[in-house]
């Protein structure tokens, strides 16, 4: 953190993360705060960069605020208009205490690492995480690719009307 | 002009009467022809002289060496760090000059390019359909644009009643984010690059991925069926050619092994092919996909006119309209950029890049994918939705991952294998072609077993209201 550019990126990232975090439990409008949930995943992208993180800041941009967040849109589409406000439910309790728990163990953990490290330069993370993810986590890797390629057989055989199905729906007509 | 040549009409008059532009520079009076040729010599003894320093390597890695513009910010580094400052400011002035020259640089780019680029666009598309295209407004219309602008800029801006009014004004300028970060790991000569990231290639995936929302929020604030139809059926093409451009840039990473672009470029220029002659399906998907993704014919089902006014932004009126339309020109060139760097050689051109800077071989570049783009769209029918999804999950994915697994064995065979580069370059590129061509046959054979194409059936609207003799019963 020696660069004057990293710490004013720094402070612009986290402000935005937790300024565009914060409106989103804020905004009445489910739609609104689902447009500062994507501002909030690009600013913690932005976080990760200004921590050497390259690959991890661009996966963050490519699968949170590029898919995920189109995940939720259609979510949102697809349900009944009455419940697309943001408003309180009886879910907050837990969801509060969830938070308040995740953010207790992250502090605490964060307190007990000592971060004293020499200050590197920057080198590229991607080479190092493909070694390890063909390497040594390979089965784990393995594991969630057919793990994925489930999900995707079976979504299709979901939407899939079979051939029989789809006769016996011309002959009603 | 013989006797049977008719110039019935004034437009194949014009046409007749129409010179050359050699013709008229030769019809000039005598002392702007004799200046000219002055002029023409004196270029030509400046480049002889250039040639001549740059011959003698006179020139190399001077702050004055524009064949690359990082030299200049190179040396002026070099200035701010030997002046005798306090280093926190030196630090501060060494990060943020080049940063904000390279964002003005692209910055200009983009805007510099809104502004001709509609007319360019116009005047080619008026070229390829035989008429004149903008020609009123200044000389050759070249001030068209401008006074479009203009015209956008006074008309009243009008905001449908029941639209979410926070989400309907982000979208015009939110299209714009991924149109102008998008150049970021462009790189237009060896040390010009605004950010050359070692992620290069995901981050293009993931900036392009950006648009969708966009998107989203123009159709879904607008609160009109019309727009959030059109922002589905512009958000589900998006989604689904994302996976032919990550696929077939896939299998360039393969081949260069590398995902930053100036190591893709430099693996092009070292190996002297463009990526186009060896995995050719892969550019072929990737200039279709693009395309699609961004909202171009043959694939601008966003927004088609035809069939449902004006897509996602059909509640957008004046300049808000105008932002959306002009998303559309800054993308197409920044995908002739991407399709430039991965598979046509990028600054590079087999050693040109020593005599005539690299950004210029980049733009030009530039502009003759465009110009493809152009000549696509000039050409080629709307694809109907279906078709286009169809064409993109049955056809594009599977042949283009069938194909990247073959790249992927290429591409491993080629560091083991110790044989000259256009032997095992040549073999790739070779089998490359025939497998695509060859893939491309069976695959289609078994999408279309059941279809009988030697007589296409009547279209079904046609057959049900009996076609033309129906027309002349209704007629009377």
């Amino acid at each position: 953190m020696d660069s004057p550019g990293i710490v004013i990126g720094f402070y612009m990232m986290a402000g935005l993360a937790l300024g565009s975090g914060t409106l989103v439990f804020l905004a009445r409008n489910l739609l609104h705060a689902l447009a500062f949930l994507v501002i909030s995943f690009l600013s913690m992208a932005g976080l990760f960069l200004t921590l050497s993180a390259d690959f991890i800041a661009m996966a963050q941009i490519l699968i949170y605020a590029g898919s995920i967040s189109v995940l939720m849109v259609f979510a949102v589409m697809l349900t009944p208009l009455a419940s697309r406000d943001n408003g309180n439910t009886i879910y907050v309790l837990p969801g509060l205490l969830a938070a308040g728990g995740i953010a207790t163990f992250v502090g605490f953990l964060a307190l007990d690492t000592s971060w004293s490290g020499p200050a590197t330069d920057f080198t590229t993370t991607i080479d190092l995480i493909g070694n390890l993810l063909l390497g040594k986590y390979v089965l784990a890797f393995e594991i969630a690719s057919v793990l994925l390629l489930f999900a995707l057989i079976g979504a299709i055989m979901l939407v899939q009307t079979s051939s029989s199905d789809q006769e016996e729906g011309e002959a009603d007509d | 002009m013989s006797e049977n040549t008719r110039s019935a009409t004034p437009m194949s008059r014009q046409i007749a009467e129409h010179h050359s532009l050699l013709d008229r520079t030769l019809a000039l009076p005598r002392p702007i022809l004799v200046m000219l040729s002055v002029l023409l010599v004196g270029f030509a003894m400046s480049q002889i002289a250039i040639g001549y320093l740059v011959i003698s390597g006179q020139l190399d890695g001077k702050w004055y060496d524009i064949r690359d513009l990082g030299n200049a910010m190179i040396s002026l580094d070099g200035v701010i760090q030997n002046s005798e400052m306090d280093s926190r400011i030196a630090s501060t002035l060494a990060y943020l000059i080049p940063t904000l020259a390279g964002a003005t640089g692209i910055v200009s780019i983009v805007g510099g390019w809104l502004l001709i680029g509609p007319w360019v666009e116009r005047r080619l598309i008026a070229k390829f359909q035989i008429r004149q295209g903008p020609n009123r407004t200044g000389p050759f219309g070249l001030l068209q644009t401008l006074a479009d602008a203009l015209k956008l800029m006074q008309k009243e801006i009008i905001i449908p009643s029941g639209a979410d009014r926070f989400l309907y004004f982000v979208p015009p300028v939110a299209v714009f984010i991924p149109a102008i970060l998008g150049w970021a790991p462009i790189p237009w000569s060896p040390k010009m690059s605004y950010a050359d990231l070692d992620v290069g290639v995901l981050f293009v995936i993931a900036i392009s991925s950006l648009g969708v929302l966009a998107v989203f929020m123009a159709g879904w604030a607008s609160n009109n069926h019309y727009s959030l139809l059109g922002a589905m059926r512009t958000i589900a093409m998006m989604i689904s050619y994302e996976i032919p451009i990550s696929v077939s840039l896939l299998a360039v990473v393969l081949l260069t092994g590398s995902t930053k672009l100036s190591e893709i470029v430099l693996w092009q220029s070292e190996h002297g092919v463009w990526l186009v002659m060896l995995i050719p399906f892969a550019a072929l998907a990737f200039l279709f996909a693009s395309t699609a993704e961004i909202n171009r014919t043959p694939n601008d089902i966003g927004e088609a006119e035809s069939e449902i006014v004006a897509g996602f932004y059909t509640e957008y009126s004046g300049m808000k309209a105008g932002l959306f339309m002009g998303v559309e020109l800054a993308n197409a060139i920044l995908v002739g950029a991407l399709m430039s760097t991965f598979f046509l050689g990028g600054y590079t051109m087999f050693g040109l890049e020593t005599w005539i800077p690299g950004y210029l071989i980049l733009a030009t570049k530039i502009g003759l994918v465009y110009f493809l783009f152009v000549w696509i769209r000039a050409t080629l029918p709307r694809f109907r939705l279906d078709q286009l999804m169809g064409f993109a999950w049955k056809f594009l994915i599977p042949v283009s991952i069938a194909l990247m697994f073959l790249t992927a064995i290429e591409s491993s065979i080629l560091v083991r294998w110790d044989v000259p580069n256009f032997l095992s370059l040549g073999l790739i590129g070779l089998v490359n072609i025939t497998s695509a061509a060859g893939l491309t046959f069976v695959w289609l054979r078994v999408l279309f077993r059941d279809t009988d194409l030697s007589t296409p059936p009547a279209p079904i609207l046609t057959r049900e209201m009996g076609g033309l003799q129906a027309a002349k019963v209704l007629r009377g």
